[in-house]
């Protein structure tokens, strides 16, 4: 669409002129993108103030020209052409004029949109409507689930043997050194912090305590719930959300497979059975992040903790966190899977599906969290 | 002498996502042993009229019938059986990426054939060797070029030798080579096996060369405005019918 260089190294410019009825548009300099696009301001005044019968131009002084014309001369056809504006264009460029003929060939298509009312009440009412909408759906993807488990109690759910292997390697195996560094440290600053505390009342051996029940019966399943909420929901809604993108899941469906069956089942079997031996051995990890920091900076002796430890922690410490395991181990695996199966059919989608899953998952397991302890304590458990 | 029964069967067909309506009140009937076309302009709802017939989308009004019996009146446990009548290529193959090709083939022949292992293996070997695939049966989808997953998928879909077989654009993205190929089986499979064929494409050389039926769903008026053999629209009194049969030139 380039013309060759022209010498005249002058900016775009347009002059406006009336002939009777008629306006001329006398364009010259060179018209290229590199300055802009000129306005149609000045023709739409002209054109406002005494609407013409008809335009015509002239473009014997116009030098180099790109888009920058082609553009300028779209936008004055269509003013001229919504007035019911005669144009003349024999005096543009050749070029030119087959282009701005090309856009204007294929009258742009009105995509009927409704109206959408813009005000506080409506706003409110469709993010309530997609709420609501949300609730039900994620109702009946639990549903789902739960009729796959059901399922699978028959002995009649259909899924690969080896996704359900992976699945338990994916959430177990695979997390371990994540799970024992991050409750290493909170074993060893939950110490630490009681231990300021503790010491000034002499009380420092009662940091055992502190450490064996907190991480035992809280923290070691809560930080476990929030890692695998962050590695293993992740990863499910990432790889089950391409799967969607990939049309895998549609694939399954029509093949008469269950997707939730097939592919959720095997994920929420293999994380809510791995996750209460992650939080087992969480809570060992944490008491000896504990006793590390008692024994280097307390100095009681390895022997001493210990034996406090046991005295501490009752059994049912430890069941509340397994259980906790379980349930936060269901909330990680139904939120990643959810949020992958109902994923959208883009790149970006997956993305988005897999951000959710980490942020719902996190929150829930620390909702399902709170109301735990509200209700054992509740129960005088 | 009553007219063959009509292998697949759409009535009165609505489709729409939530309030947009994509398509309203579509109706044909697929012969058996045909190759029928879907076709029509970008963005017009040929693969959203292919997810309906084949239970993925349920639509707004009408249904589709099998033999007769409605895939979306049925209740979930028919409309399972009902779908093992069709197998579906999808416009990018749709292979599991984390299962090799013969695990992909092999898939639906142990769940619902009852296959044994070894069993299956042979079948899906054979699947694979018909669509010139043989020796790649331990592949994974990201190990063969793109005509080579299209042909995948086309073995997987037929591993139950299913009635009617589904393509979604199956052209796309192929080199002319690849996507004759592809042409000669769906041909191959409609001689030889006589499967009833539904293709949804706009690419005119495959309607024409191996269409038996076609219908002509328009985006803007947002139905089915023409029906009947490939080379009888290209006579459409429809001028945008006729104007897509012949690329645009009138």
């Amino acid at each position: 669409m380039d013309s060759p260089p022209s010498d005249v190294a002058a900016e775009a410019r347009l002059d406006v002129v009336r002939e009777g009825t008629g306006l001329r548009l006398v364009l010259s300099g060179n018209w290229k993108l590199g300055a802009g696009v000129p306005p149609t301001d000045g023709l739409l005044h002209e054109i406002e103030t005494a609407p013409p019968v008809r335009i015509r131009f002239d473009a014997a002084g116009l030098g180099a020209w790109d888009s920058a014309l082609v553009t300028y001369l779209f936008v004055a056809f269509g003013l001229a052409a919504s007035r019911g504006i005669e144009v003349d264009g024999s005096g543009l460029p050749e070029g030119a004029r087959k282009l701005v003929a090309l856009a204007r060939a294929v009258p742009s298509r009105t995509v009927a949109h409704p109206p959408e009312d813009d005000a506080l009440t409506a706003r409110v009412g469709r993010v309530a409507l997609h709420s609501w909408g949300t609730v039900g759906d994620a109702a009946s993807f639990l549903g789902e689930t739960l009729l796959a488990l059901g399922a699978l109690v028959r002995g009649r759910a259909r899924f690969r043997r080896v996704d359900l292997l992976h699945a338990f390697e994916s959430s177990g195996v695979a997390a371990l050194g994540i799970v024992a560094l991050i409750n290493f440290l909170i074993g060893a600053v939950l110490a630490f912090v009681g231990a300021v505390q503790l010491q000034q009342f002499g009380a420092s051996i009662y940091v055992a305590n502190l450490v064996a029940i907190g991480v035992c019966r809280e923290l070691g399943a809560l930080m476990t719930g929030i890692v695998m909420a962050g590695r293993t929901g992740a990863s499910f809604a990432a790889v089950l959300g391409t799967m969607t993108v990939n049309e895998e899941v549609d694939a399954l469906a029509t093949m008469g497979l269950r997707p939730v069956e097939f592919l959720v089942l095997p994920r929420f079997l293999a994380t809510t059975l791995m996750l209460p031996a992650l939080v087992a051995y969480a809570d060992v990890l944490g008491m000896l992040g504990g006793l590390f920091v008692g024994v280097t900076m307390l100095d009681i002796g390895t022997a001493e903790y210990a034996r406090q430890t046991r005295e501490a922690l009752a059994l049912r410490h430890v069941f509340i966190g397994l259980a906790k395991g379980v349930a936060f181990g269901a909330v990680v695996a139904t939120t990643g899977c959810y949020y992958g199966i109902r994923c959208g059919r883009s790149a970006a989608a997956v993305g988005e599906a897999t951000t959710r899953a980490v942020v719902m998952g996190i929150v829930l397991v620390v909702v399902v969290d709170a109301i735990a302890t509200v209700f054992l304590h509740l129960v005088r458990l | 002498m009553t007219p063959a029964r009509p292998h697949v069967e759409v009535k009165a067909l609505t489709m729409a996502y939530g309030d947009h309506v994509v398509q309203r009140e579509v109706s044909f009937a697929v012969p058996r042993g045909e190759v029928f076309v879907i076709m029509g302009d970008s963005g017009c709802g040929k693969s959203t009229l292919m997810r309906h017939m084949i239970g993925l989308s349920r639509p707004a009004a009408g249904e589709v019938f099998y033999d007769d019996q409605p895939l979306w009146a049925a209740g979930e446990e028919d409309r399972e059986r009902l779908k093992r009548k069709f197998g579906v290529l999808y416009q990018n193959a749709a292979l599991f990426s984390s299962m090799t090709l013969e695990e992909n083939v092999s898939l639906a022949l142990v769940e619902h054939a009852g296959l044994s292992g070894k069993e299956a293996r042979d079948v899906a070997a054979l699947k694979l060797a018909l669509v010139g695939l043989a020796g790649f049966e331990d592949h994974y989808p990201s190990e063969i070029s793109g005509g080579m997953r299209k042909r995948a998928g086309l073995a997987r879909a037929m591993a139950l030798d299913p009635e009617i077989l589904f393509f979604d654009e199956p052209s796309a993205g192929l080199d002319p080579l690849s996507s004759r190929r592809l042409d000669d089986l769906i041909l191959e499979l409609r001689d030889s096996a006589g499967t009833t064929i539904v293709l949804v494409t706009h690419e005119l050389p495959s309607i024409f060369e191996l269409g038996d039926h076609a219908v002509f769903l328009d985006a803007e008026r947002r139905t089915m405005i023409a029906q009947g053999r490939p080379d009888e629209l290209k006579e459409s009194q429809d001028p945008k019918v006729r104007a897509f049969m012949s690329r645009g030139r009138l």
